[in-house]
Formats: structure tokens, C-alpha cells, sequence
């Protein structure tokens, strides 16, 4: 029954099927567009774009742009590219989404298996830095950051965005751990297991599909984050997208529009290439958050 | 002194007392069945003996040991979940050895202990497998060997079998009926299913609203059950309640109530108790078993004391084994539990064949068992 109806439904539905995938390449096409101008005019010479020709294929192709994005366009005083700043965004990136991840699992955990009193209203209060808006807290923030000694540093820049974080890895470890069956912790207790080895040994290895839910909204979150990198970092500290709005901002010299070009696909890299590699848990992952409970 | 002592444990959820006052001394070897319908308390006993719950007030010893405060790790127990609570990811051997891993016990020593229950439980050939790719079944037996490698003083059981369809739950007892008695451990089991009760157990509490209603060997709670929920809970078909009037004539003792028709029964006691006789002219609940309603050739043969009714079928149940019967006998709807072949068919009148050597009174009021 469920053969000969699929059969069906391709019979009758070969025109409106055609349509949809036309309309459907068309918006992908349409959203590709961006992507599109930017891939062309990195790799074509700067007379082409000033002459006009920003939607044509270059004349001559060249990989120069991307080189000097990376390694010699002028930011801020020295010439240095783009590339000391990338690596001050991944050692800002790779410590502030692993421990605001470890600390998400942590809080989600003790929120779900040792429950306490006041614990939702806890729980409701952290929510709050899902919702507060970044400008509000710039100002307390950069005096908690002197107060601490952290200021103009990576490691400040890190305590911002695991604090930042928190509210949001707390959520999703916090529904994911909620419908994790509670037995479980029970019988590792009986079996001897302390506080840190259930946590360890039981949880963390069955939270596959959250964890990558949760590192892949604070890597992006974190790698794009404009407002802290430029508030907290200065000149050499800066990360990749301050980097990025010094080079495209400067207002000394030729614009040149294909280095820009370049450079822009530069920053949107990494995120790129992580939702390529983990994108598909991510579906599955909020899912298996939502659904089951 | 017994080996497990729950003295006069409470448990109460701020000023909501939930269990009072139970008082169960488990001896060495003994198979204890808690049953009881849901929200009676057995589940949160078994906890506060595992220790995953607090106690309120009283005391639970194991070999004379207070556990109350002491950390369910180290209190020598082991336990059976009702969903099994297998480590998804880890192996049946990382499974079954993980509680002798966090006691600090060496590999080699934890290899051979595993090996041991795996062959015990014929699950060797599963060891290397994930919780995920086992049966029902196989689940089961991970579990138990998880709670046997640790070798407890105790084996706390929740509602084990639960999960299991019908034909696996009645092979799954049998095993762990046949475990228990090869290695002869003390077990406390909560089930809701009073089949499992009779059949595993050495000794059953029957719990409900909090309190333990009774307490005693499987046949004690059968036969002479302490009150009306006991004797309802336990049995299937439930017992038949049947309001009688007691009447007193010389030594003998008679309830009298009414058959379908209106026509008048009198049910001779079989070694009437002063008690009883002290009912004489009040109404009284005439608790009768289904098999002791069965049709003439079917009746008890050794009993001394079986009474002759006629009285109209209303619906048979033949479930192959038997056949069930329902009859009116007093305005109370009663199931007799007949021979297969028996000649009867609904709507039509047969005698049946009461057997009052097992038959029990309760006090209505009260809800006590008077005789």
C-alpha cells in the first residue's frame, strides 16, 4: 500500500515538483549571489573592480589579494594582514567556547540531577543572558575587567564570552540533561560513583548531540562578536573581525576593494568550515533536546 | 534481630507524611516482596533502604548496622532498576564492572568476577556489546549480573520484570526465583504485579495509602488476609465479597443471604470463633475465593464443609485452564472458578459448590477480617 502510493504521488506531482525545484534553485542562486561577488572580485586585480566589471569573471586571475589580506595589508599602524588576528580570535574562541561548554554541562547537570531548592528560579535568573542586550553590560563589564586585571587582554576577552555563554549552554545542556533518565545516576551512586565521576563517565559521553549544538552556536556567536572585540581588545589584542573593520575602514590610501573581499572571506571562515563538519548533528542535536521531553 | 531491620521508618515530604511507621524485619535468605498499588509507598522504602532517599524517623539496619546517612555506595546493596539503567555508553563488561572499578577494585580481580557472572547468567557471549543492541531480555540479565558481580548483602529489585512482554516476564522470574534459591541471597522486590508477589516471594507486604497492611508468608496473605484491600488486592479474579447477615443456631454459626432469585441462602461456617458468634443479627462481608465457587465435581474433595447452591450463569469466561463464571449471589456480581469441561452456559441455572472451610468474613465497617 505504501509502494503504489509514493508511485502516485510522483505520477501527479512530476509538474508541480519541477516548479518547486526551479523556484527553489532560483532562491539559491539568488542567496548565492553575495558569495558569489565577493569569490570573483578576491581573485581579480583592482583595476578591474574600479573599472566597472564587479559582476564579470576576472581577466586575470590571481591569488594576490588573498595573500596580502593575510599577511601584508596595512592594520591600524603595522602591515602586518590579517593574520596575527586570526590567531587572536581562535586562542579567544577555542578557550571561552570549551569552558563555557564544560561549565553549560556542569550547571546543566547539577540543575537536573541535584535538584535544590530555588533551582528553577536560579535557572530562570541565568536565562537572563540569553535576553540582556551586550551594550548594557559594556560599561560594568569593563569595570570588572580592570578591577581584575584583565583589561585589553585575550583572557578578559575570554571571561566576557564564557560569562556571556553561560546562559545559553546552561539551556541546552540543562533540556538535554532533563529528560536523561534519572536511574541512571542513581544506580552509578550505588555503584560508587562520586559527583565529578558521573558527570564524567556517565553524562558527558552521552551528550554527543548537544555538546555540538552547543559549540557550534558559541563558536559562531563568539568568532562574529564585533561589540566586545572592539570594547575590551585594542590594537594588537584585537580579534578577527576588528581586525577586519580596521582593514576595510582605513582611511588612508587606496580602497582596495579586492584585499577587502578577501579578507572578509577570511573571517567567515572557520564558521564556515564548522558548520560544514558538525552542521548535521545540529538539526538532530536541537531536536533530540526538544522532542523527547 | 534480623539481617535487614526497617524499625518503625517514616518518610514524610515537608509536613506530608507518606510512609508511617514501617516495621519489617527481614531475616537472612529471605525473598521480601513489596506490592502495592502505585503512590502505596514501596518504591520510596526501597529507596530509603538503598539510600537514595532520605530517612524521616526510625532506623534501617543492615547486619545490625545503622544506614540511616550512610552514602548508598557503602551500604553493601546492590540494585535492579525497572528501566534497567544500563550506561548507554559503555560495554556490557564495562557495565557489569564499573561499580568494582570505583571501589578501587584491581583489574585482573574485577576480569574474573565478571567472567563469572557472565557464565552464571549466560550472557558471555554479549559482554563486548552497548546496552542498545540487546533484547528486553538480555537488558535484563545485564542488570542483574551488574548487582550480583558486587556480591551485596542485599538485592534491592524495582519492579524488574515490568518492562518485559508477558511471555518474557513469566520466564524472567522463574530465573530469578531459581537465582535466589542456588545462591540463597536476601532480596527485598517491589512489584505492583501481586502474580509476582505469591509466586517469588518467602514473605510479602502488602502496602497501601503509607502503611504496611500486612505482612506474612505468601499462603498467610491468601488465605486469612487482614483486611478487605488485602483481600481484594491479592488474588486474581479478586476475591468475591458477598454481604450476609450472621445467624446463630446452637453451635453453629450460618450466613444467610439471598441467591438471584431472591430465595434464601444459609452458609454454614466451618469452625465458627467466638468472634464470629458475636456478630450474631449484623451484617457482615462474606469473602469467598473463585476457586472455592466452583461446580460440584470440581470441588475440593478433602474439604469437609461445601455448601450446595443453585443459581442462574450469567457470562462464562473459558480461558482454556479453567472456566470463569459469573454469577449474583446476594446482589454482589461473583466469579467461580470452574473445570474447563464444565457444563455450564449462560443463562442457565447450575448447582455450585462453595467450599466454607476457606471462606473468611470482614467486619464492614472496620474493614478487619472477623474470621
Amino acid at each position: 500500500m505504501a509502494v503504489s502510493s509514493t508511485d502516485t504521488a510522483i505520477r501527479t506531482g512530476r509538474v508541480t515538483r519541477t516548479l518547486i525545484y526551479l523556484v527553489l534553485v532560483l532562491f539559491a542562486l539568488f542567496y548565492l549571489l553575495p558569495l558569489y561577488v565577493m569569490m570573483v572580485n578576491s581573485l581579480k586585480p583592482l583595476p578591474e573592480i574600479t573599472g566597472g566589471g564587479m559582476m564579470s569573471l576576472p581577466q586575470i586571475w590571481t591569488i594576490e589579494p588573498w595573500l596580502k589580506a593575510w599577511s601584508t595589508a596595512q592594520i591600524g599602524v603595522e602591515p602586518t594582514g590579517l593574520r596575527p588576528y586570526f590567531w587572536n580570535s581562535i586562542s579567544m574562541v577555542v578557550p571561552a567556547v570549551a569552558i563555557s561548554t564544560i561549565l553549560g554541562a556542569l550547571n546543566g547537570y547539577v540543575l537536573t540531577k541535584w535538584r535544590f531548592r530555588f533551582d528553577t528560579i536560579l535557572f530562570g535568573l541565568m536565562l537572563f543572558a540569553c535576553f540582556i542586550p551586550f551594550q548594557i553590560v559594556l560599561i560594568p563589564m569593563a569595570a570588572v575587567l580592570g578591577f581584575l586585571g584583565l583589561a585589553g587582554s585575550t583572557a578578559g576577552l575570554v571571561l566576557v564570552h564564557v560569562v556571556y555563554g553561560l546562559g545559553f549552554s546552561t539551556l541546552y545542556f540543562r533540556n538535554y540533561y532533563a529528560v536523561f533518565p534519572t536511574e541512571l545516576v542513581r544506580a552509578a551512586q550505588i555503584d560508587g560513583a562520586s559527583f565529578f565521576q558521573i558527570f564524567w563517565r556517565i553524562l558527558l559521553p552521552s551528550s554527543g548531540p548537544i555538546a555540538v549544538v552547543c559549540v557550534i552556536w558559541q563558536f559562531t556567536n563568539i568568532w562574529n562578536d564585533f561589540l566586545f572585540g572592539a570594547s575590551f581588545a585594542s590594537g594588537e589584542g584585537a580579534p578577527m573581525t576588528v581586525a577586519l573593520n580596521n582593514l576595510v575602514q582605513s582611511s588612508t590610501g587606496v580602497k582596495e576593494y579586492n584585499v577587502h573581499f578577501a579578507g572578509a572571506i577570511l573571517a567567515a571562515l572557520p564558521t564556515l568550515l564548522v558548520y560544514i563538519v558538525a552542521g548535521r548533528y545540529f538539526v538532530r542535536g536541537l531536536m533530540a533536546g526538544s522532542v523527547k521531553g | 534481630m534480623g539481617f535487614l531491620d526497617i524499625d518503625n521508618a517514616t518518610k514524610s515530604y515537608g509536613s506530608v507524611e507518606v510512609l508511617h511507621k514501617v516495621d519489617i524485619s527481614v531475616q537472612e535468605g529471605e525473598f521480601l516482596v513489596l506490592v502495592g498499588p502505585s503512590g502505596c509507598g514501596k518504591s520510596t522504602l526501597l529507596n530509603m533502604i538503598a539510600g537514595l532517599e532520605d530517612i524521616t524517623s526510625g532506623e534501617i539496619r543492615i547486619k545490625d548496622a545503622v544506614m540511616n546517612g550512610v552514602h548508598p555506595s557503602n551500604r553493601n546493596i546492590a540494585m535492579v532498576f525497572q528501566s534497567y539503567a544500563l550506561y548507554p555508553n559503555m560495554t556490557v563488561g564495562q557495565n557489569i564492572t564499573f561499580g568494582l572499578e570505583m571501589h578501587g577494585v584491581p583489574k585482573p580481580e574485577r576480569d574474573k568476577a565478571m567472567a563469572d557472572v557472565a557464565k552464571l547468567l549466560q550472557i558471555e557471549l554479549l559482554l563486548e556489546r552497548k546496552p542498545g543492541q540487546l533484547s528486553g531480555g538480555q537488558r535484563q540479565r545485564v542488570a542483574m549480573g551488574r548487582a550480583l558481580v558486587r556480591n551485596p548483602d542485599v538485592f534491592l529489585f524495582d519492579e524488574p520484570l515490568s518492562n518485559l512482554d508477558a511471555k518474557l516476564r513469566v520466564d524472567m522470574r522463574t530465573e530469578i526465583k531459581k537465582l535466589h534459591q542456588n545462591l540463597g541471597t536476601t532480596i527485598v522486590y517491589v512489584t505492583h504485579d501481586q502474580i509476582e508477589a505469591m509466586t517469588l516471594s518467602t514473605r510479602i507486604a502488602v502496602m497501601n495509602g503509607g502503611y504496611v497492611q500486612q505482612l506474612g508468608t505468601p499462603k498467610e496473605i491468601y488465605d486469612t488476609p487482614a483486611n478487605l484491600f488485602v483481600a481484594t488486592f491479592m488474588g486474581s479474579p479478586s476475591m468475591n465479597l458477598i454481604d450476609a447477615n450472621v445467624r446463630v443456631d446452637g453451635n453453629a454459626v450460618y450466613a444467610d443471604t439471598h441467591d438471584d432469585k431472591g430465595g434464601e441462602i444459609s452458609l454454614a461456617f466451618f469452625e465458627p470463633s467466638a468472634g464470629l458468634k458475636s456478630y450474631e443479627g449484623q451484617a457482615v462481608t462474606l469473602g469467598i475465593r473463585p476457586e472455592s465457587l466452583t461446580d460440584v465435581e470440581g470441588a475440593d474433595q478433602r474439604s469437609t464443609h461445601v455448601e450446595q447452591v443453585k443459581n442462574t450463569v450469567t457470562v462464562t469466561e473459558p480461558a482454556g485452564s479453567d472456566t470463569f463464571v459469573t454469577t449474583t449471589i446476594g446482589g454482589a456480581e461473583c466469579v467461580g472458578r470452574m473445570r474447563a469441561d464444565a457444563d455450564v452456559a449462560a443463562g442457565r441455572e447450575t448447582t455450585f459448590a462453595i467450599n466454607m472451610e476457606k471462606a473468611v468474613v470482614f467486619d464492614p465497617k472496620t474493614e478487619a477480617r472477623i474470621l
